[in-house]
Formats: C-alpha cells, structure tokens, sequence
C-alpha cells in the first residue's frame, strides 16, 4: 500500500480507537454512543441469532430492486429522451432542478395513494436514483464521438448494430457514472422511506431500537448499513479503476 | 424565439404534470390524492395563516444556522485539503465514502447527543452540506492551474495579493458550485430532521397532516418547499453559469 494509503489507515483506525477510548473512559456518556467494540460484538450477535435478517433482507433486498429498476428504466428513458430534442429541452429545467429539491416531502403524499406498503418505498428509491441514470444516459449519448457513426455508416451498420456495439461501449463510461449514483441514491431513498414511515424494514428498526433505548441493536444496525453502503461504494470504485486503466491501456 | 418556444415547452408540461394529477386523483379516489385545483385554492389559503408563517420561521432559522456551519466548515475543510495536498490525498476518499452514506440512519445518533433540539437539527442539516461544499471546494483549489501560481510570482504579487487576486478569482466559479449543492443538500438533511423528529418546522407540519389525514395540507406544504428549493436552485445555477462565462 501506498504511504497515503497507510496514512489514510492510521487517520481511521485513529479515530475509531479515539472515539473507543472516549466511550471507555467514560468521556462520552453510555446511553449516548456505545464503543465501537461492543457495536461490532452486537452486530454479530445481532446477525447470528437471526432476530432481524428478515427485516435486514427485505430492506436491501428493496434496495437491490430499486436500485435495478432505476437503473433500467433510467437508461431506457434517457435514450428516448436522447432521441427527442425537443423534450429534452423542456425538460432541462426539471433535470437541473431535481436534486434540489428534497423528494422526501413526496413521501407521505404517496402513502394515502398507494397505502403503507412496500410500494411508496420502492417508489421512493426508484425516484431518487433514476434521474441520476437518465442525466448520465444523456451526457454519455451526447460525448459518442461524431466519427463513431461516421464509421457506423461507412461500414453500413444497421441502427441496432450500431448502437450495441458503438454507442454503448463509447457511452459506457457515463452510464457507468450514474450506476454509482444511482447505487447510493437508492440506499438513501429506501432507507430513508423507511426512518420517516414504514411497517418493517430496516429504517424503521433502527428508529424503534432508538425509541426503546436499546441502544446495542441500534448501533449494530447502523454499523451494518455503514458497512454495507461503504463497501458497496469502494467496490463500484474500484471496479472504476480497474475499467479506466484497461481503457487507458487499450488506447495506447 | 426559442427562448418563447422553451417556455411554450415548459409550461406544456407543467400542464401534463397537473392533468396527470387529475387522472391519479380520478382514479384512486379524492381521500387519497386530493384534486390538484382544490389542493391549490387551499395553498393560497394555508400561506398567509400564521400557523404556517410560524412552521416556515422554525424551519428557516434552523436552516440558515445549518448552512451557515456547513459553508463555514466546508470551506475550511475545502481551502485546507485543497492547499495541504498530502492531506487532500489522505481525505478525500475518506469524505467521499462519507458523502455516498445514507446520513438518515445516523440521525437517532445527533438526536442522542442532542435531543430534541435546533443544534440538533442544525448539525444534521450541516452533515448533508459539509462534505459536498469541501469536496468540491477542494478541487476548485487543485484545479487551478499551476501557471497562474508562477505568474503571481513572477509578478513579485504578496502571498495576499496572490490569493484575493489570482487564486480566489481563479476557484471562486467551482467553490459556488459546491455552495449550490451544499445549499441543497443541507435543505433536505433540515427537512428530514424535522420530518422524523421535531414539533417545529415544515417537515413536522407534513408529517402532523399526514397523520391527521389532511392531504391537501401535506401537498400544499410539499409545493411551497419544491417552490422555495427551485427558486433558490435558479438563483444559485443562474450566478454560476454568469461567474462561469466571465472566467
């Protein structure tokens, strides 16, 4: 490992080991923050006795779901887009302002219409992560390089063909952008959905173990979702690098 | 003429998002999704009340405290990582994991240290706004190019001068990008605050309705807050294009 890398190490163990030794000495209240030693002892206890993988389950398998849909639908509805100028512009205004608004206000708006099911969560991941695929379909679409269906013609490529074996590859790089986003905006919409208002899930675990004082399941829980976000991330990331290496390779 | 043509464009589709209202509201009934015409004329009802004018106070005030700590600390991070280029490598992947975590679940963890509170919901606002302001405000730095630095230098311009004249002009456009973003996000960290947790603010006020069953309050407060958030976006995105074309 790099020195940086090293470097990073030792700011994180550091601060984890600060924070134990805080908790242990007593500087931070128990019923406050927990060590981060017995958060990990009862997230495993947690995992082993088995009292919430059900909840565990459905949460990320919602993400899982949500996150796939987005991104499908995102694609999909970015090429069309892509393909009307027209629309496109209109609907410039709205993509620009998407993110800044916060979409969770929408959230109890479609609990009535959809009742307090799986559905208004889902939903709710699907919106948050989708826009991000279709910005990312249209600014990949847009950066295919002109010569590319100058090739395209010149060898008389069909429109499908040209698509799935130029554009696609040339775009890739983008689509795989709003994949990343559309990965972490999916973990916050479901999880989100579920802190505000939701029968079961994981979101809504952790809000009853904080409303009960039960402060070990609440800290296990969230350590399992940091964890799980986290590496989530680092490996799209490094996926990431791996790709744009080979592509710098193959260039050169 | 295209700029008419735009917003002919825009404007036909806001008329496509009402009608789709309409047809929702049609088809799963008006105790569910209240019609959009209604739902309006009740808009125009609820702002000028007070009950209103006291939940928009509560949670103007929090925000701007929150965004005040989020800029403050995002620009120092931001300046810091961005000058000190060995901590700038050992952070920023550390702040970026940061900033694609879901920030909600660690929101029971500020109400323990905190309770109930405004520096509650501040520092949970601030936690959305703080890593995009010093992400990006970090890069702006890093991005400057480094014959900028020997210009100054061969100009024999003051370490103060170099910085109010050349560095800060050349960093200003991308830091009020990472304003813009912290500005938005710090938006929705305050909101989601006060959705899960406080008796004040806007948030609280959806929540409150949603449980009294008052649709069209909820939606009426959820398009003054997507109002407010895209006008604000506007300004924000109108300046940055005018400092990005000056440059």
């Amino acid at each position: 490992m790099s020195k940086v890398g090293w470097l990073r190490l030792v700011v994180i163990v550091g601060a984890v080991g600060a924070l134990e030794v805080a908790c242990r000495a007593g500087w931070i209240n128990h019923r406050v923050v927990i060590p981060p030693s017995e958060m990990a002892d009862a997230l495993v206890q947690l995992l082993i006795s088995g009292k919430f993988n059900e909840q565990i389950a459905r949460s990320f398998g919602l993400v899982i779901a949500a996150i796939i849909i987005a991104v499908v639908a995102g694609f999909i509805v970015g090429v069309i887009i892509h393909a009307l100028p027209r629309v496109r512009q209109a609907l410039d205004p709205f993509f620009a302002t998407y993110y800044a608004v916060p979409i969770f206000i929408f959230y109890p708006v479609m609990i009535p219409i959809f009742g307090l099911s799986v559905i208004p969560i889902l939903l709710m991941g699907v919106l948050t992560a989708i826009v991000a695929m279709i910005i990312s379909t249209l600014n990949g679409l847009d950066r295919v390089p002109r010569v590319l269906t100058k090739v395209a013609r010149v060898h008389r490529m069909g429109r499908i063909s040209t698509a799935l074996r130029l554009k696609l590859p040339a775009a890739a790089p983008h689509l795989f952008t709003g994949v990343k986003l559309a990965v972490s905006y999916g973990f916050i919409g479901v999880i989100a959905s579920e802190f505000i208002l939701a029968p079961a899930g994981l979101g809504r675990v952790i809000s009853d173990a904080y409303s009960d004082f039960d402060n070990r399941s609440m800290y296990a829980l969230m350590l399992l979702l940091v964890v799980v976000a986290t590496l989530a991330n680092t490996l799209l990331h490094l996926f990431d690098q791996r790709w744009a290496e080979r592509r710098g390779a193959g260039k050169s | 003429m295209t700029a008419t043509r735009r917003a002919f464009d825009t404007v036909i589709i806001l008329a496509i998002v009402l009608a789709a209202w309409q047809g929702l509201h049609q088809w799963v009934g008006s105790t569910a999704l209240p019609a959009p015409m209604p739902t309006l004329a009740y808009l125009a009802k609820l702002v000028p009340t007070e009950r209103f004018a006291e939940s928009a106070w509560a949670t103007l005030v929090t925000f701007f405290w929150a965004l005040l700590l989020s800029y403050g600390l995002g620009l120092l991070l931001g300046v810091w990582m961005g000058i000190h280029r060995l901590s700038g490598a050992v952070g920023e992947p550390i702040l970026i994991s940061l900033y694609t975590l879901p920030k909600v679940t660690l929101y029971p963890v500020v109400l323990l240290i905190f309770g109930l509170t405004l520096p509650g919901r501040v520092t949970f606002g601030a936690m959305h706004g703080v890593l995009p302001v010093a992400l990006l405000t970090m890069n702006s730095i890093r991005n400057i190019p480094p014959v900028y630095v020997k210009a100054a230098r061969t100009l024999h311009l003051s370490h103060r001068q170099t910085i109010s004249t050349v560095l800060f002009p050349a960093a200003f456009p991308e830091i009020v990008s990472g304003l813009r973003i912290g500005f938005t996000l710090t938006l929705l960290g305050v909101l989601l605050a006060e959705m899960f947790a406080s008796k004040a603010g806007l948030g609280a006020l959806i929540i409150n309705a949603m449980q009294l069953l008052q649709n069209q309050e909820m939606i009426a407060v959820a398009i003054v807050l997507f109002l407010f958030a895209a006008a604000a976006n506007a300004v924000l995105l109108w300046m940055e294009h005018r400092l990005h074309r000056r440059v």
